[in-house]
């Protein structure tokens, strides 16, 4: 008896889950269009991208456009330059976030009200407004148009530090306070008690970061003087402008290029998609 | 940090080239600025950008976080799919979408042809088309973002709220209504300021797709600056442009942090 009522009860409770999921999955397909798009184009001999009427799906497939890019751009130095200007930007980033996060959330010292009202204010500041005086000083002192000089603008800014400090205001202070107690030094509690409780957040911010600086156009388009200098989506952006598009070849370098933050986002999607939804509400 | 942001406001007052030092010329780019019919298309485009992306964005993003809402077979895919336009690099991306709008052999120009829409001059080559295809591509990227945003505030709304208003036969839209939107109205509100703000400062997907064409008909206040600064290299010019920028921006933020220390003090 009580079998029939679930069964009469979830069938059609079933179907309609199936329905929805249904819509769902062809809403969640027109979505990724273009991504798709871009990997089939990858695969697809140089004769069926250009082809009319377009199509979808390829006939056959191809690796040619992922065997020429290296030699049509220089692919490699693109990558590389990514990698390091991402990388460098979010592990100074993380180290000085962090620390100036916990300065502000624990430490008593003059003008720290001054520093925090800063930095709020700095929140606000589209950072397009500081594009000109930072181009003009890295350029008198040499380092326009080099990776470090794309780096060190970076390596702290207004949002990490105050991701951070809330987070420290949310942890217990009885470790530290324990640890004080025993003697400890400021940078000891920080290294060995704090930094180890907050890698949650410092994987979050992280992401945010590596993410936010591999993928940033206009700061490396300007701070690059030529393609070999620029990052995956600056030196694909000036290559484009200067040459008749391949898009076979376009689409293999671009799904290259958009590989390891993909990839990097499916593996700690969880704690991302959290990290959103709880800064968001602040 | 600030140093910046002193040094821009200094440079605005100024003509600087960066090959012969800066010359003081006190609000002469201001002056300027007002009557410069670049700079007020650039305003207006990007006024109309951000007054159209912006509802078009927090709208959908609602509608898919409640049908996300919902248990349904597959939901993880839709969502993570809905939310990695948000994850990917806008620039490289919108090679893809140039392609798809393009006049001769894009998929999207070719399937919008067989139901009817044909463009004379392609997508993104028709100054009248060029704003919108930029704007869909806008939505596009940054609705998931959003989505994720509204989902975490349904997920704090009590079922038993829904349940009590089933008993009474309250409709699905009454339901939508007198609960999900009142009681999502803080959302509404930090989520329409963030996409407003993010949308003044649109720049990667109009550099790619069409450079600020065609005729400037997309040519927003970032694309300016852009041009200005680093292609015009008038530093002090570009200077002040981007003051008006900041004053957008920092009006909005300002909004946003005051609606939401009220709302703290009346806890």
């Amino acid at each position: 008896m009580a079998s029939t009522i679930t069964a009469t009860r979830s069938r059609p409770d079933f179907v309609h889950r199936l329905l929805l999921g249904v819509g769902g999955i062809v809403l969640g397909l027109a979505i990724l269009l273009p991504i798709i798009w871009m990997v089939f184009t990858a695969f697809k001999p140089e004769a069926d991208v250009v082809q009319y009427p377009p199509a979808l799906f390829p006939r056959s497939l191809t690796l040619q456009h992922f065997a020429d890019i290296w030699d049509a751009i220089p692919f490699a130095r693109l990558y590389g330059n990514t990698i390091v200007f991402a990388g460098g930007v979010t592990i100074f980033s993380l180290l000085f976030d962090s620390m100036t996060g916990y300065a502000l959330a624990r430490l008593e010292f003059r003008g720290k009200n001054v520093v925090f009202v800063l930095i709020m204010i700095l929140l606000m500041v589209p950072f397009q407004v500081t594009l000109i005086p930072l181009y003009d000083l890295l350029g008198s002192i040499g380092l326009a148009g080099t990776l470090p000089g794309m780096i060190v603008p970076r390596m702290t800014n207004a949002f990490g530090i105050f991701f951070m400090r809330q987070f420290y205001l949310s942890l217990p202070r009885d470790l530290e306070e324990a640890a004080r107690v025993d003697g400890a030094s400021e940078w000891r509690i920080f290294s060995r008690i704090i930094t180890p409780l907050a890698r949650p957040a410092l994987l979050t911010l992280g992401l945010f970061h590596f993410q936010y600086n591999w993928n940033d156009l206009l700061w490396p388009l300007i701070m690059s003087k030529d393609i070999e200098g620029a990052t995956l989506p600056a030196g694909l952006s000036m290559f484009v402008g200067q040459h008749v598009v391949e898009y076979g070849l376009l689409m293999a370098g671009s799904v290259l290029a958009l590989m390891p933050v993909v990839i990097f986002f499916l593996v700690i999607q969880k704690s991302f998609v959290a990290g959103i939804a709880t800064t968001g509400m602040k | 940090m600030v140093w910046p942001l002193v040094q821009s406001a200094y440079l605005s007052f100024t003509e600087y080239n960066r090959i012969q030092a800066a010359r003081w010329v006190g609000v002469h780019n201001y002056v300027e600025l007002v009557q410069d019919e670049q700079v007020w298309n650039a305003l207006g485009n990007t006024a109309v950008y951000a007054v159209v992306v912006t509802p078009i964005t927090v709208l959908l993003a609602l509608a898919f976080a409640i049908f996300l809402n919902r248990p349904m077979v597959g939901r993880e895919f839709v969502r993570t799919a809905i939310f990695m336009p948000f994850i990917v690099s806008m620039a490289i991306i919108s090679f893809a979408w140039s392609f798809l709008l393009d006049a001769n052999i894009g998929l999207v120009t070719y399937w919008l042809g067989q139901v009817g829409f044909v463009t004379e001059q392609g997508w993104l080559t028709d100054p009248q088309l060029a704003m919108p295809a930029v704007m869909l591509v806008g939505v596009w990227k940054s609705v998931g973002f959003y989505m994720v945003m509204y989902l975490a505030g349904l997920q704090s709304i009590p079922t038993e709220l829904y349940e009590a208003a089933r008993v009474d036969g309250a409709s699905a839209w009454s339901r939508f209504r007198h609960i999900t939107w009142p009681l999502l109205a803080n959302q509404t509100m930090l989520v329409s300021i963030m996409a407003a703000i993010a949308t003044i400062q649109v720049f990667d997907q109009i550099y790619v797709m069409t450079r600020g064409g065609p005729f400037f008909s997309t040519e927003t206040l970032v694309m300016l600056i852009y041009r200005v600064g680093f292609q015009d290299l008038r530093l002090g010019y570009g200077s002040a442009v981007s003051w008006v920028l900041m004053i957008l921006v920092f009006g909005l933020s300002m909004l946003q942090f005051g609606y939401f220390r009220k709302r703290a003090v009346t806890y």
